[in-house]
């Protein structure tokens, strides 16, 4: 290539950091927009380890225990995982590091495929760890290795704070050869490493010399950089929103570039805007930067005109800052929407459908591709929050419809990979304290709306080993739920799940239902073969007997037509049968010829 | 607008957009441009429109193109040149796949996939429409449609000193590369009529 670089995203580039600078150990939980990555990170394994965890707090203490025992390490996740992962961090501020280790947040303005756009940049001046932004993807590489480097010179967990638009576009990356790293000879260390009151009180006087330390350096860190241009207008930014506000301003501004973003550089913040005679603050989401320049009594603009949520661009800046919207193309805006819905063959389509037919429930949701399932046709659920939540949630809806005598029931729906991430605790409430709610398990053997990662019930590591599966019918009698509440149904056969359903919602305790069919997206392993039939046959229908009725375009297939007269698309149809059982007509049957 | 020019490429999951985009913006980097490439995905193989939005010359900034700036807008289906299209410059180009897919809504019947987009697409845009997927067919696979569209698209694009064979060589599988030539050299020839 002529340019000897590489193209890469944000994510690739954070791994390829992550390689070179020798570091050994990550842990992740999957979540757009940071699963790739670990993805990216595996190529690496003969010099490196990393590994999925159930979820994000458990990644972020397993980069912790690599740290302490000695080696470079990194957890990475979304920004709401950074929520699960809070509590180990802010401890980890006070402890600091004995190997590098840097906390990836990848936040989602926009909400491109988040419940939440919240700014994990506030959670750097809360936890007090110091944070780095990159703004494309030559930078997350850059970052990512100076932040290892930062976190041992300071003795402080690192946060790389990363952010759609940077993780998922790609940019030029110069690459470089790997470092070796020795490891840390281990030293007990209890002063240091166990927070009890009496160490903690000692950590926390260490922790605000060491934020002495960092602010100084902060204010003369290469990768905090001015370039003066005009004396007229400046800019302060960081991240993607550095790169929208430098092309808008061009060159008839002064920048202020900020790639460490706490501690904030007041001091070369102040010197910038002595220089300038109108400045600018451009940042995505909250006035983070804007309100500690304000704070420090310096004069600026930036959410008066800026909006404070949803992503920016270069069209968002100008007319924000200018005011003016450049000519285009007038027309009439008839395209019509291409909703996400859950694929044909969709194992979780036939719980959906029985689900969607039943009175007098409350459906509370989870996060996953199931949750597809809220919208309409099948319009199977009433909430979604978080991360196993569906289970707590449920519990608590159901215990107080029971306190007030109310006869609504409560179906919780969680998929595997969410209900090892965080439903385990959630079904132990439900069982500990009494519940009734029916806990359904959708187990399709894969974690899919992130892109089929492995999880703990799937047999295999990100690695590519096999390992053993939890057994979830096995993990929820251990829990509690008596073999009679214990139901495990093929989704795809309604009568099953419908007589499923209907047994435990008649029970006035725990019950739990797995949902047992692998996602169709699902490289199968060897044992899905053995245990599932994948060979279903493509559907057709049997138009003498059809009558028009719609009722097979109720249950949101892609690869049924009903506009005209009801049509099977045979590439994309995988014989799961769910149209076949919900025809009153007999009128879909197997593709005979 | 600095020299940097942006090219839009817009389709359905699955049709190969983002294939595309990854080798045209590959063949960029190769002929000594700064490129930003830039894709929203996550849900896109669940039925979802993809587009993939590529940004070169001396310096990029953003790496997203804003409304109104596209110099071409490659759509790998009808109604997704549709979608896009106030992202085309006012003298710049479409390129459009004669092509439906149709999304959720027109499938079950609760909205109309709509009449005349390239008529209305013709009046106000400079546009060159084809049928991508039967030139693919016809060649030999459906598939390299995406070829096709990429083809017309480097020959509108005017980008010279790449040589394409040898970067769709790495991005496809050997079986279908010589396919995938000819769809992508076929392009070129539709966008010189």
């Amino acid at each position: 290539m002529k340019t000897g670089k590489k193209l890469m995203t944000g994510n690739e580039a954070v791994a390829r950091g992550a390689y070179e600078a020798g570091l050994r150990f990550a842990s992740a939980y999957p979540g757009t927009p940071s699963t790739e990555i670990l993805e990216n990170l595996v190529q690496y394994k003969d010099s490196l380890y990393c590994e999925w965890a159930p979820n994000e707090k458990v990644a972020v203490e397993a980069a912790i225990g690599a740290s302490m025992a000695g080696v470079r390490s990194m957890a990475a996740m979304k920004h709401v995982g950074l929520n699960v992962a809070a509590d180990p961090l802010f401890t980890f501020a006070y402890t600091g590091v004995t190997g590098g280790c840097v906390i990836v947040s990848a936040d989602d303005p926009g909400m491109h495929s988040s419940q939440n756009e919240q700014d994990n940049r506030h959670y750097a001046e809360a936890a007090k760890v110091m944070m780095l932004e990159p703004s494309d993807s030559q930078e997350a590489k850059d970052f990512m290795k100076l932040g290892l480097a930062l976190s041992e010179k300071f003795d402080t967990p690192v946060l790389l704070r990363m952010t759609t638009r940077v993780c998922h576009s790609k940019g030029l990356v110069a690459l470089e050869d790997p470092v070796y790293v020795p490891v840390v000879e281990y030293a007990k260390k209890t002063e240091k490493y166990v927070a009890i009151p009496a160490n903690a009180r000692k950590l926390r006087e260490k922790l605000s010399r060491r934020i002495d330390a960092m602010t100084k350096y902060s204010n003369k860190a290469e990768i905090n950089v001015a370039e003066y241009n005009s004396p007229e207008t400046g800019v302060v930014s960081s991240g993607v929103a550095y790169q929208y506000a430098r092309e808008v301003f061009g060159e008839g501004a002064s920048y202020l570039k900020l790639g460490l973003t706490w501690p904030l550089p007041v001091e070369l913040i102040e010197v910038f805007a002595s220089k300038v005679k109108k400045l600018y603050v451009v940042e995505e989401l909250d006035p983070y930067l804007e309100n500690r320049l304000k704070m420090a009594g310096v004069k600026c603009t930036g959410k008066k005109v800026m909006p404070e949520w949803g992503e920016l661009n270069t069209d968002v800046v100008r007319k924000a800052v200018f005011g003016t919207e450049a000519e285009n193309i007038n027309f009439e805006a008839r395209a019509v929407p291409r909703p996400p819905a859950l694929c044909a063959g969709c194992p979780h389509r036939g719980l959906f459908v029985v689900l969607s037919k039943m009175k007098n429930l409350i459906i509370t949701g989870d996060i996953g591709c199931y949750t597809l399932a809220a919208a309409p046709p099948l319009s199977a659920m009433d909430s979604c929050f978080c991360m196993g939540g569906s289970i707590s949630t449920g519990h608590g809806a159901a215990k107080a419809l029971k306190q007030a005598g109310i006869k609504r029931k409560v179906v919780s729906v969680i998929g595997d990979s969410t209900f090892f991430h965080s439903g385990v605790g959630s079904l132990m409430d439900v069982i500990y304290n009494k519940g009734n709610s029916v806990s359904v398990i959708l187990d399709n053997r894969i974690t899919a709306m992130t892109g089929r990662q492995e999880n703990p019930g799937t047999g295999f590591t990100l690695m590519g080993d096999r390992t053993r599966e939890v057994d979830i019918a096995a993990l929820c009698a251990a829990l509690g739920i008596r073999r009679e509440d214990l139901y495990t149904v093929n989704p795809l056969r309604l009568d099953d799940v419908r007589s499923a359903l209907e047994d435990a919602l008649k029970k006035d305790r725990p019950t739990v239902i797995i949902t047992r069919w692998p996602c169709v997206l699902k490289k199968f392993a060897e044992e899905d073969a053995k245990e599932f039939d994948l060979k279903g046959k493509a559907r057709a229908v049997d138009e003498k007997k059809c009558r028009m009725c719609g009722i097979c375009g109720k249950i949101g297939c892609p690869a049924i037509h009903t506009s005209d007269r009801v049509k099977i698309d045979r590439e994309s149809c995988t014989g799961c049968a769910v149209c076949e059982q919900v025809c009153p007509f007999s009128a879909i049957g197997e593709v005979t010829e | 607008m600095n020299g940097v020019r942006n090219i839009l490429l817009a389709g359905v999951g699955g049709q190969g957009t983002i294939l595309a985009g990854k080798i045209l913006s590959e063949g960029l980097a190769e002929a000594g441009f700064d490129v930003k490439m830039s894709e929203i995905h996550g849900m896109s193989q669940r039925g979802g429109n993809v587009s993939t939005q590529i940004r070169y010359g001396d310096k990029v900034f953003s790496p997203v193109i804003a409304r109104h700036e596209a110099d071409v807008i490659a759509a790998f289906e009808k109604m997704e040149a549709l979608r896009w299209i106030e992202y085309l410059r006012p003298d710049g180009k479409l390129i459009a796949n004669d092509f439906e897919i149709y999304p959720a809504p027109v499938l079950m019947g609760a909205a109309k996939y709509p009449e005349g987009i390239l008529e209305e697409l013709s009046a106000k845009a400079d546009v060159l429409a084809f049928r991508a997927d039967e030139i693919a067919k016809e060649i030999g696979n459906r598939k390299s449609a995406n070829m096709v569209l990429l083809g017309a698209l480097v020959q509108t694009m005017g980008i010279g000193g790449v040589p394409w064979d040898e970067v769709i060589r790495e991005n496809v599988r050997a079986d279908y590369f010589e396919v995938n030539i000819k769809a992508f050299e076929e392009g070129k020839k539709r966008a010189n009529t």
